[in-house]
């Protein structure tokens, strides 16, 4: 019971952490994804840039998509964002304040990616192979044009049989190599100054108005979360009322069809209360078969009840 | 009380991700499935291209049909749709808003199984091995073969054990060029996938978020109902049978006491709780014919009203009819006053 109540507040007043564990996992999971993808250049001239980039570029993208719709608080932005007027007034630093947060967190997964991939050298010595200066390395130097482009295409594919044993290709291939490492490194250093940075030098620019917008971000999310919990408790007494009036209503009518005296006592027994003079099959069959074929109208204000065949004459439809 | 709110309200909030739970074990499934299934080519001319493009698109749509059956909101729907409208007017919009919230969520396990079949190549390779282009990629000084042979060659690229067309096209070459489309249509199928999974959940807010908050609140309000009057029935069928059984032990003890010519016995006040539990059946024979006769003659699904403390030893009728009867005997109008 206090268990149930503790993990709901904390799930509640914690939906940034939630966030975070989703943004985590979705880098580990392009980390798994980038090790598990056989990736096969076609080592042919025009196709190698095409397929290259294609894989350093394209998968990142699906993964921000993904960061985006696996974040609660996208929705909750865009709501909040689209929502009329009406009596509460928008705050736009709030809102802007929410769009930096989902986006920082949808952007950790495609630059793991990318770094990954950079860190690995195959995207970029399949993309740029064909595009080195043949001049540097002794066994394109002599070759004619199309021959080098030729040659130069396959030179991610080891196990080719023009290749093979080729020590100008792994040259080549060193060479893009530390081209494609290098770059990687260069782009992680700058991205950890970058956050560096911004973590420092964010509280001396306007601290109160960020406080002010992460406090009413995380109100308008748990303001959600309590209507839609509110709406469910709202339903399931909704049901359980309406329920109950029609079992009565039943109850009712089976009175005024079967002619029976009147009992002795209403609360004879403890039982027989909750049986409600529904007491033989036919008459369970028959509440049954109202039950499908005539559901009883979503209204259940007191004035509906009093009716003795059950029925209500305001028929009231789902609005 | 609060705890059992507690429960429920955890459930029902969560009912949602109960649902996701199990479409993300169905998507695992899948990319399990395709690892431990074990491709195997024809490499013949026309065969090729009907097992790729099978093992390709028919067990997604077995996978989208098992994410409908899974899914046990799928009765729900069907009786709300069928249901006749009696006094409770249909909404269209309910019933659109829990199809598609099934449907998105069906559709995840078969996009998976597409994507990582796609990625892998091997089907790809398989059904295309026969249109690779052989001018741009094979070695142009080779005799030409007629178009049949040549097929038959192509046909044989995903089998590398019997592949003899090595002189017209190396094998390595052409395997890399299919498995590069293949893994290039994989990659544009998974962005294609999640920007209409993000176009759709983000396009909602922006239109008709007024009536979604309606439509899922009445599709959860049927969930509940349902489940609520199930249980309201339980208990019923519970109490009835309760009171059946009751009212049956009681006839057969009143019958067995007036066939032994005995008086019924009347309980001294000061017994307890364990001879009324017996329900006035304290021996061997009158157990056995008690289990004999519910054996062979069950009790009518009919209750009695409780009865009135009466002094006579006389038997009342052992099956009331099922329906409000017309009294045999005048003894017997105290047992049919229904």
């Amino acid at each position: 019971m206090d268990r149930f109540r503790m993990i709901f507040q904390y799930f509640q007043s914690n939906s940034e952490s939630v966030m975070n564990g989703i943004c985590g996992l979705l880098a580990l999971a392009s980390v798994k994804m980038y090790t598990c993808f056989d990736f096969s250049c076609p080592c042919l001239p025009w196709y190698n840039m095409a397929y290259g980039l294609g894989i350093m570029f394209v998968p990142p993208i699906a993964l921000f998509l993904c960061g985006l719709i696996l974040n609660r608080q996208s929705l909750v932005m865009l709501e909040e964002w689209r929502r009329p007027q009406g009596c509460r007034k928008k705050d736009l630093a709030v809102i802007r304040y929410m769009c930096s947060s989902i986006m920082q967190r949808a952007m950790i997964a495609p630059v793991i990616w990318i770094i990954v991939t950079l860190l690995d050298g195959k995207c970029l010595i399949c993309a740029f192979s064909s595009s080195v200066d043949p001049e540097k390395f002794v066994g394109f130097a002599n070759a004619s044009l199309v021959q080098v482009q030729q040659l130069l295409a396959k030179v991610p594919c080891k196990d080719d049989e023009l290749m093979r044993n080729n020590t100008s290709r792994k040259a080549v291939s060193k060479y893009l190599r530390c081209w494609s490492q290098a770059l990687g490194w260069s782009i992680l250093l700058i991205l950890i100054v970058a956050a560096f940075l911004a973590c420092w030098l964010r509280p001396c620019f306007n601290q109160a108005t960020l406080l002010q917008a992460r406090h009413w971000s995380n109100y308008i999310d748990i303001e959600q979360k309590i209507f839609e919990e509110t709406c469910c408790e709202h339903s399931r007494l909704f049901a359980h009322k309406c329920i109950l009036h029609f079992f009565e209503s039943m109850r009712q009518e089976m009175k005024l069809h079967s002619f029976s005296l009147p009992r002795e006592g209403e609360g004879a027994e403890g039982e027989e209360n909750l049986l409600r003079d529904i007491t033989n099959k036919d008459q369970v069959n028959k509440l049954l078969k109202m039950w499908y074929y005539e559901k009883p109208p979503l209204n259940v204000s007191q004035a509906t009840q009093r009716h003795p065949l059950g029925r209500d004459h305001k028929t009231s439809k789902i609005k | 009380m609060d705890k059992f709110r507690m429960i429920f309200q955890f459930l029902q909030s969560n009912q949602e991700s109960f649902m996701n739970g199990i479409c993300g074990i169905m998507a695992l499934a899948s990319a399990q499935m395709y690892s431990a299934f074990d491709f195997n080519c024809p490499c013949l001319p026309h065969y090729n291209l009907a097992y790729g493009l099978g093992i390709l698109l028919v067990p997604p749509f077995i996978l989208f049909l098992l994410g409908f059956v899974l899914n046990n909101n799928v009765s729900m729907l069907a009786e709300e749709w069928r249901r006749p409208q009696g006094q409770r007017g249909k909404d269209p919009a309910v019933l659109r808003y829990m199809f598609c919230s099934m449907a998105q969520r069906a559709m995840i396990a078969p996009a998976v199984w597409v994507s990582v079949t796609l990625l892998d190549g091997k089907c790809i390779t398989c059904a295309f091995c026969t249109s690779v282009p052989v001018e741009t990629l094979g070695n142009t000084s080779h005799p030409g073969l007629s178009q049949g042979e040549m097929k038959r060659v192509l046909a044989r690229i995903p089998c590398k054990e019997i592949y003899n067309g090595q002189e017209l096209i190396a094998n390595e070459v052409a395997v890399r060029y299919l498995r590069c489309i293949s893994q290039a249509l994989g990659w544009c199928f998974v962005l294609l996938m999640t920007t209409l999974a993000f176009l759709v959940r983000s396009l909602r807010p922006c239109f008709t978020q007024a009536a979604f908050l309606k439509s899922r609140y009445w599709s959860h309000y049927i969930d509940i109902e349902r489940k609520l009057f199930d249980e309201t029935c339980a208990e019923h069928a519970r109490s009835f049978a309760k009171v059946c059984i009751q009212q049956f032990f009681e006839g057969m003890s009143t019958d067995l006491a007036s066939a032994h010519c005995h008086p019924p016995r009347k309980a001294p006040a000061d017994v307890g709780e364990a001879a009324e539990k017996l329900l006035g059946i304290t021996d061997q024979g009158t157990m056995n014919t008690a289990l004999k006769s519910w054996h062979r003659c069950k009790p009518p699904l009919h209750l009695h009203p409780p009865a009135l403390p009466s002094g006579n030893g006389w038997a009342g009728e052992e099956q009331p009819p099922t329906h409000p009867p017309v009294p045999r005997r005048e003894m017997a109008a105290y047992y049919s006053r229904v």
